[in-house]
C-alpha cells in the first residue's frame, strides 16, 4: 500500500513527520502578520457591505395587481385589506412584514412567515392580495422576486 | 524526404519533467483525497493541493509551480470524473487567477513575507477567479456575490492553514532534494 503513495507526497509526509517541533507562530514573518490582519479586516468588512443590499425598507400591498398601500418598515402596525373573499391582515414591524391572517383555504401566504429581504413576496392568491417588500438598493431592481 | 525516419518517437525526458511529475502526482493525490470530503457549500474546499504548489513555487520557481498547478487541475479532474464539467472550469479559473497572483507575490521581499502571505493571496485570487467565472457563465446574476463573504472567509482560513503547512515543510531542516 505504501508503494502506491506518489513519491513526492511520501517525501512530503516523511518530511512533515520529521519536521521537528517548530512552533507555528515562528513561521509567520512580520509581513505575513500584517497581511493576515488586513485580510481579516477586509473579510469582516465584506459581510455588512455585501449583505446590506437586500434589506427592505417598505412593504407594498396590492390587490388584483393594483397598489393598495405602501407601509414603511420602521414602525409596528397592522393593516387590513379587503380582498375577493375576505379580509387579509398584514403586520409590519421594523425591518419585516408578514401576513397574519387570510381567508384563503391553504394559508400559504400566512405560513410563509416574516418576510425580511427586499423583493420577497407573499401571495394570497384566493383573496387576490399580495405583500411585497421593497428595498432602497436598486441592484436587483430588475427582478420581480428573489428567493434565498 | 529521401531519408526514412524511424517510426519511434522519442520525447526526451529531463530531470525537470520527473520532478514536476512527482510533485504533480502528490498534488493530484491530495485533490482526490479532498474530493471525498463533504463540503457545506459547493466551492468551499481546503485546497490542500495548493500546499504542494506553494512548496514548488518556493523551491523551484513560478514556472514549475504553474506546471504542477495546471497538471493538478487537468489530471485531478480526469481522476474524479469532472473533466470539462463546470467544476473543472471553475477549478481552472481559480488556478489561473492564483498563479497570476503568485507571479506577483513571489516578488514580495522574502525578509517580511513568507509562504503564508503567498497562500492567502493565492486563495483570495482563487475564489476571485472562480466567482468571476461563475458570475459570467454559470450564474449570470449578481446573487452569486452574496456568497462572497463566505468564500472569502473560507479562503482566509484555508489559505492561512495551507500556508502554515507549506512554511513548515519548507522550514524542515532535512530539505527536499530534487530527485532524491
Amino acid at each position: 500500500m505504501k508503494d502506491r503513495v506518489p513519491d513526492g507526497l511520501r517525501e512530503l509526509l516523511a518530511q512533515a513527520a520529521g519536521a521537528g517541533q517548530a512552533a507555528w507562530h515562528t513561521l509567520l514573518k512580520p509581513g505575513d502578520r500584517a497581511l493576515l490582519l488586513a485580510a481579516v479586516m477586509l473579510v469582516a468588512a465584506s459581510y455588512p457591505l455585501l449583505w446590506r443590499g437586500g434589506v427592505a425598507d417598505r412593504a407594498i400591498v396590492k390587490r388584483d395587481g393594483q397598489l393598495v398601500t405602501e407601509l414603511a418598515l420602521n414602525a409596528s402596525r397592522k393593516y387590513e385589506v379587503t380582498g375577493a373573499i375576505g379580509t387579509t391582515v398584514i403586520e409590519v414591524q421594523p425591518g419585516r412584514a408578514r401576513v397574519v391572517s387570510d381567508p384563503g383555504p391553504r394559508q400559504y401566504c400566512v405560513q410563509q412567515g416574516w418576510l425580511t429581504r427586499a423583493n420577497a413576496v407573499a401571495i394570497c392568491a384566493p383573496n387576490h392580495v399580495t405583500l411585497q417588500l421593497a428595498g432602497g438598493s436598486g441592484r436587483n431592481g430588475g427582478y420581480d422576486t428573489l428567493n434565498y | 524526404m529521401a531519408v526514412m525516419t524511424p517510426s519511434t518517437i522519442e520525447l526526451p525526458v529531463t530531470a525537470d519533467d520527473y520532478r514536476i511529475a512527482r510533485y504533480a502526482a502528490a498534488a493530484i493525490a491530495l485533490t482526490v483525497a479532498e474530493a471525498a470530503l463533504p463540503s457545506p457549500l459547493p466551492g468551499i474546499k481546503p485546497g490542500l493541493a495548493n500546499i504542494i504548489v506553494l512548496v514548488v513555487l518556493a523551491r523551484y520557481g513560478w514556472r514549475d509551480a504553474a506546471w504542477v498547478s495546471l497538471l493538478r487541475v487537468v489530471a485531478g479532474s480526469l481522476v474524479i470524473g469532472q473533466f470539462l464539467a463546470p467544476g473543472f472550469f471553475l477549478a481552472l479559473a481559480g488556478a489561473l487567477a492564483s498563479l497570476a497572483v503568485l507571479a506577483l507575490a513571489q516578488h514580495l521581499p522574502p525578509r517580511f513575507f513568507g509562504p503564508v502571505s503567498a497562500s492567502v493571496l493565492a486563495a483570495f485570487a482563487h475564489i476571485g477567479g472562480q466567482i468571476a467565472l461563475a458570475r459570467a457563465w454559470l450564474v449570470p446574476h449578481d446573487g452569486v456575490f452574496y456568497l462572497l463573504p463566505l468564500f472569502a472567509t473560507a479562503a482566509l482560513v484555508f489559505g492561512t492553514i495551507n500556508g502554515l503547512v507549506a512554511a513548515r515543510l519548507l522550514a524542515a531542516p532535512a530539505g527536499l532534494k530534487a530527485g532524491s
